[in-house]
């Protein structure tokens, strides 16, 4: 058997302790800052890493994951515009929404393949954001302000930075363990035995789109509750959270990260969300970096931080 | 009545851009096999160069040609330094290299000419009304955006269908490897094709500049307009990318300008004016949504390769 501890393994390991630890040090240091930052990390870690379930091992190449960040936030905020404040009542809805979304959008969009569902789940998503947009009785282009975070019956306070941080470090770990389940499971065996030739697994009597849909909604679903933990997170919710550019990004963190591996987009996400936050006290204009490096990345470094890790565990 | 007619008009003349931006990504994905996200990107530049060349030199007309001009030296460039390195990868590995692409321009455009937009006036002589029919008056300018527009799409099927470089560019959406065999340079082609298609895109965005502002990211969103025609047309087929362009400009501009009364018969004035804006975005998803569940290959699918 091969053996387990190599460096892959080990900065894996180092990265799932640090974000385990970071209240802690954010606390001895009194820097709330690093706190809120790795908040909004780990959310956006949630929504890459459920992106990654369809394209990394799906081969499904969504270009319009940012829809259900702002479903599930729309839900969220909604519900709590009209009063019902309650995260019992307000996650499931969000979820449940994403998830119908997702099941409408994929049996539309999964009749395409290659670059047409590519363009297919961009337009959808851009759809979704000119609906959001049309919403005028919740803010319309303005977006909408979320007074009071979900409550869960004083079981966890939201508006606590830490008890927040570890609600959301938990649906991420929760996430890609259920993620590990699935890819390792018979179901998940045949989506990706569909990614690598669906005429053979047609040919051996599985129902190949009907696998490749279940796999696409469970992956919105997932991301409709990153969408929901960022609209507790900001307290807001607009249009602007769900335009393309959001998907574009989302796409960034998993190919940064290493597509079609476990803990790449988690990997991927950190070092996008800090590469931007360091760039951006650096200069105004950090694009015009971060264009180029996404671009050098593309051309040179195939498999992301992952790819790389594992040419150094073989040596 | 009179209404109808301008609206169509309106419709028609927006067809025709949207064409020639839909265009230059369907020729450039029919022999490339190149997704370019960055298109959009080459439409904000041709406006950008032609606000600013048309007040350096303060003639519109020789400002709007430097403007063309940059615009496909610009995509020339860009093909030669970045793109061609692309051909032959995933089309993920494009979408991804090329929105890296457009953040680098937005912020190159912020820094160079500020975060305001510009704008682009017109000379005088085209500001005046023209009579088309007796009784009806249309802004001088769109109706040169149409002539324009028109011209060049016949222009293009001309060098397409008749000239020897039409034949190669057919040949080369056929069959790359064969044509590259019989000793054309096929690289030189790809450069070329790339540059025509970056000058339609400058060409588009520079019409458009005098009616909208011209301003950072205004190429995303008629973009993906683009790609939804394409997609409706059939991908790589320019025929199919004209009539679906026509066919998305027409029903844009008349849902935008109709819906609202039409909704107002059926819904309270209120809610048919909130509900007008966002159903009519709406319509060409849903048109695109049920072309590609009648037919995923599009209306007019090109041959297949």
């Amino acid at each position: 058997m091969k053996s387990q501890i190599n460096v892959r393994n080990v900065v894996v390991a180092l990265v799932a302790l640090g974000l385990l630890l970071l209240p802690l040090y954010s606390a001895l240091t009194g820097n709330i800052f690093i706190l809120t930052l790795f908040t909004r990390i780990v959310i956006f870690a949630l929504a890459a890493a459920s992106l990654n379930l369809i394209m990394g091992y799906g081969g499904m190449m969504s270009f319009g994951h940012a829809a259900y960040l702002g479903i599930g936030g729309y839900a969220v905020g909604i519900l709590a515009h009209e009063g019902i404040g309650s995260g019992f009542i307000q996650w499931p809805v969000a979820l449940a929404a994403s998830a119908l979304y997702a099941l409408v959008i994929g049996a539309l969009s999964l009749r395409t393949r290659g670059v047409y569902f590519i363009m297919i789940t961009l337009a959808f998503a851009q759809m979704a954001y000119y609906i959001a947009s049309g919403l005028s009785r919740y803010g319309g282009d303005d977006g909408l302000t979320i007074y009071k975070r979900s409550t869960f019956g004083g079981l966890i306070d939201l508006s606590n930075r830490v008890q927040f941080y570890y609600l959301c470090l938990g649906c991420l770990f929760g996430g890609v363990y259920l993620i590990w389940r699935i890819i390792n499971s018979r179901f998940g065996m045949v989506v990706q035995g569909v990614r690598s030739n669906e005429q053979r697994m047609q040919a051996i009597g599985f129902h190949a789109n009907r696998y490749r849909l279940v796999c696409f909604v469970i992956s919105g679903t997932m991301c409709g509750l990153a969408g929901a933990l960022l609209a507790n997170n900001t307290d807001f919710i607009s249009p602007a959270g769900m335009y393309w550019t959001r998907s574009g990004e989302l796409m960034v963190m998993v190919v940064f990260g290493g597509m079609g591996s476990l803990f790449g987009p988690v990997l991927g996400t950190i070092v996008f969300l800090l590469l931007e936050e360091v760039l951006s006290q650096f200069t105004e204009y950090w694009a015009l970096i971060m264009g180029p490096l996404l671009l050098l990345i593309v051309l040179f470094a195939r498999g992301g931080i992952m790819g790389l890790l594992g040419r150094l565990s073989r040596g | 009545m009179l209404v109808l007619v301008e609206q169509s008009l309106n419709g028609l003349q927006f067809g025709l851009l949207l064409f020639l931006l839909a265009a230059g990504l369907t020729l450039v994905f029919g022999i490339m096999d190149f997704v370019n996200l960055a298109h959009g990107s080459l439409y904000m530049m041709g406006a950008y160069f032609a606000a600013t060349f048309v007040a350096w030199t303060n003639s519109f007309i020789l400002g709007i040609l430097l403007a063309l001009g940059a615009t496909l030296l610009l995509g020339i460039a860009l093909e030669f330094i970045a793109l061609r390195h692309l051909y032959g990868r995933d089309h993920l590995d494009q979408v991804l290299a090329t929105f890296g692409l457009i953040l680098f321009f937005n912020d190159a455009v912020r820094l160079i000419w500020g975060p305001a937009g510009l704008s682009l006036p017109l000379p005088a002589w085209l500001t005046v009304p023209v009579q088309i029919v007796p009784g009806v008056f249309y802004p001088a300018y769109r109706l040169s955006i149409i002539v324009v527009a028109l011209a060049v799409a016949a222009l293009l099927y001309v060098v397409v269908m008749r000239t020897r470089i039409g034949m190669l560019i057919r040949a080369g959406a056929s069959n790359r490897e064969m044509i590259g065999a019989l000793g054309i340079n096929i690289k030189l082609l790809f450069t070329l094709v790339f540059g025509l298609g970056a000058a339609l895109a400058g060409l588009a965005g520079l019409m458009q500049a005098p009616i909208l502002t011209v301003q950072i990211g205004m190429g995303e969103n008629i973009l993906i307009l683009a790609f939804v025609i394409i997609v409706i047309g059939g991908i790589g087929s320019i025929r199919g990318a004209f009539m679906a362009a026509i066919f998305v400009g027409m029903i844009d501009t008349l849902g935008r300008a109709f819906l609202p009364d039409l909704l107002r018969m059926v819904l309270s004035s209120a809610a048919a004016s909130t509900a007008a804006p966002a159903l009519s975005s709406m319509l060409i998803y849903l048109l695109m949504a049920i072309v590609l569940v009648v037919r995923p290959e599009g209306l007019f699918p090109a041959a297949k390769r």
